[in-house]
């Protein structure tokens, strides 16, 4: 047999047909739905009196577009966007019979964040889901893509997805990180290196020792923002760290059921000899901790570096950094260290888990944050935030004058009325530096938990090592 | 369902932006919006529109709202996954985006409503804008030849043969899709003697 990738593997076990241009039908393990991009697609069921084809593989969970503030079991206390949104994925849920979690159950969160925490989301797997940062779940070797509500609706009527093979690309993170150098930083490092569009055709395979090294929180917040590099989906092979985190879960299978699926999973890797259309190296220790600068993710630089010149860069990026640097209102040449900072938020789907919540509460602990600021703490589930009160997490966030909210995406795509306002400032643990992403001209600054709240602190952008 | 063409001719419009993402496109505060009500005044509205909603005379668009055509640069329809931005897209007439790339998944979602991306590179994306300067000229876009012709120039644009064929036929790719139910099935069935653990209720 010629030798595979970790993604040719998955491929070719989930192909049910091939059109002759290559296009074909993969099987669809598991479909991951949530109120903002399903409503139409569950629509377009009805008036074509289909059925869902896989209800025991549809999950779905409200997350966009929810409050995160207490009292919303009472659709109420909801915007009436909101409310309509919510009321329709109860209705959808219960007339096609698929697992639900509403947001008065303690399991429901951030769609990403539900799926690996109740094990639905298993190594070989095909997840999708109508949301870019599905490729979250390739952290586990999963094929995870994000999708639009037509393929939604294709997916609820036929469990399976239309797709032509992506190319692969392995990003290779050799030796160790540094102190103070988390997955966030690995994983906008990396977009810095390739740009935005330099993992558009592609698969990105995460490898090498630094990535082996990160806990299953940590892979799932590299493979989140595979889509901010353009790629299809990153992947990370599953090894005993992937084993350990699903063993137990509620969806994991269990007994001789695990014993069988362990004994595939554990051929789940790229063979040595493997072909790769790309390969993209970076050594572990030439990773610093890194915040944006500018309105896309690519505009990434060390925090020790200081705000670009649009001269800087050639081709469209000059104009593409001058209008960046108007709507961020950054002078070129100033320290990013400098650069003072409104709110903090902590939460998404790229770091809402315990782990995140551990970094950033390790800094936080004794402090307060600097006057004036506003911050908030959004777990990406109500078990992550059970935990972290169990932890006492809650309690040094909230002593330290954050706000603790309740699980959803909030702040992240500010669809829920948890928004910048025109020019506030957010440094974001969050995925998207774009206009208007968190708010109407607000302004933001990706980076890692532990850098949010030191800026939280200092109400600067900060070098977290100066306060380990 | 969309209703299919094989060619097309139009006025192009042309938005000198690269890594232009969804969000700005269509900001997500409209996409709770039932799509019935339309969705062509929220397109680009945040670029388009000063703080008080009024329309900004420097947006190229607000002077061509015949525009049929867009010529932007890489990267085009980055970002979220929301098929609100080509509802906005179309809605607004556009039925052909011209770009040297596509985020992937807006690229899918523009086909499944009848909008072609086509990916044309940067050399032959500046030969059709150079061939349209100072002129009212429409292009012609064919999907029998693959290729955009704007007066004496013509340049090719790639896209896969189902692509092709879909936004030709404007189908519904459910309906295609079911005409493969017994392969699906027994794909299915083989999967499940194989993998029996992927099936939730045999894992419990």
């Amino acid at each position: 047999m010629s030798p595979k990738t970790l993604y040719d593997k998955i491929w070719d076990a989930h192909v049910a047909h091939e059109a002759d241009d290559g296009t074909c039908l993969l099987y669809v393990d598991r479909h991951l739905v949530h109120e903002v991009t399903s409503p139409q697609a569950f629509e377009g069921l009805r008036m074509a009196g289909r059925p869902v084809h896989a209800p025991d593989k549809t999950i779905a969970v409200p997350d966009h577009n929810v409050p995160t503030t207490p009292g919303r079991e009472d659709p109420a206390n909801m915007t009436e966007d909101s409310a309509i949104q919510v009321a329709a994925l109860d209705k959808n849920a219960k007339d096609f019979g698929i697992h639900y979690y509403p947001v008065s159950d303690i399991r429901q969160g951030i769609v990403h964040i539900v799926g690996p925490e109740q094990g639905w989301t298993l190594p070989g797997m095909t997840v999708v889901c109508g949301d870019s940062h599905t490729a979250t779940h390739g952290a586990f070797g999963a094929l995870a893509h994000g999708i639009g509500t037509s393929e939604v609706e294709h997916v609820l009527a036929t469990q399976t997805l239309i797709q032509k093979k992506s190319k692969n690309m392995k990003v290779e993170i050799t030796g160790k990180l540094r102190p103070g150098v988390t997955a966030k930083d690995i994983t906008l490092s990396v977009i810095g290196k390739t740009g935005t569009a330099g993992g558009t055709g592609f698969v990105i395979e995460y490898c090498g020792e630094a990535i082996r090294d990160l806990s299953m929180e940590g892979r799932m917040t590299v493979c989140n923002m595979a889509i901010e590099g353009g790629a299809r989906a990153g992947l990370i092979a599953p090894d005993e760290t992937t084993y350990e985190y699903v063993k137990g879960r509620p969806h994991a299978p269990k007994g001789a059921q695990w014993e069988a699926a362990l004994e595939w999973w554990k051929t789940l890797y790229s063979d040595d000899d493997a072909h790769w259309d790309e390969i993209v190296t970076i050594k572990g220790e030439d990773i610093a901790p890194v915040a944006t600068w500018g309105t896309s993710p690519e505009d990434v630089l060390p925090i020790t570096a200081v705000v670009p010149a649009p001269e800087d860069f050639e081709g469209g990026k000059v104009d593409a950094a001058r209008r960046s640097l108007e709507y961020m209102g950054l002078t070129p040449g100033q320290k990013l260290t400098d650069i003072e900072i409104d709110t903090v938020f902590i939460g998404s789907c790229t770091n809402g888990r315990i782990e995140d919540l551990r970094a950033a509460a390790d800094i936080v602990r004794g402090k307060k944050i600097k006057d004036g600021m506003r911050a908030m703490v959004v777990p990406g589930s109500g078990l992550v935030r059970l935990q972290a009160e169990e932890e006492g997490l809650a309690d040094v966030f909230k002593e330290a004058g954050f706000e603790w909210r309740l699980a959803g995406c909030s702040m992240c795509l500010a669809m829920n009325p948890d928004q910048l306002s025109e020019h506030e400032r957010c440094a974001a643990t969050s995925n998207r530096n774009f206009e208007g992403r968190q708010g109407y001209k607000g302004r933001t600054h990706l980076v890692s938990p532990a850098m949010a709240a030191a800026a939280a602190i200092t109400g600067k952008l900060t070098d977290v090592r100066d306060m380990m | 369902m969309t209703r299919g063409w094989t060619e097309h001719s139009g006025r192009a419009l042309e938005l000198a932006m690269e890594n232009v993402d969804t969000d700005q496109i269509i900001p997500a505060r409209f996409m709770s919006t039932p799509r019935s009500e339309g969705y062509a005044k929220y397109l680009f509205h945040d670029l388009r529109r000063d703080a008080d909603g009024a329309l900004l005379s420097t947006f190229p668009l607000n002077d061509h709202a015949d525009a049929t055509i867009l010529i932007t640069q890489r990267n085009f329809g980055t970002g979220s996954s929301r098929e609100a931005a080509v509802y906005a897209l179309a809605d607004a007439g556009f039925r052909v985006i011209i770009a040297p790339s596509f985020g992937d998944i807006f690229a899918g979602n523009a086909v499944n409503n009848g909008v072609l991306p086509a990916t044309v590179n940067e050399a032959d994306i500046d030969a059709l804008t150079a061939s349209m300067a100072g002129q009212n000229a429409d292009l012609i876009v064919s999907l029998e030849t693959l290729t955009i012709s704007c007066n004496s120039v013509r340049v090719p644009f790639a896209l896969s043969d189902t692509w092709s064929l879909k936004l030709k036929n404007g189908w519904d790719d459910i309906d295609l899709t079911l005409q493969h139910t017994p392969e699906i099935q027994r794909f299915k069935e083989a999967r499940r003697e194989e993998r029996p653990w992927a099936w939730p209720d045999v894992a419990r």
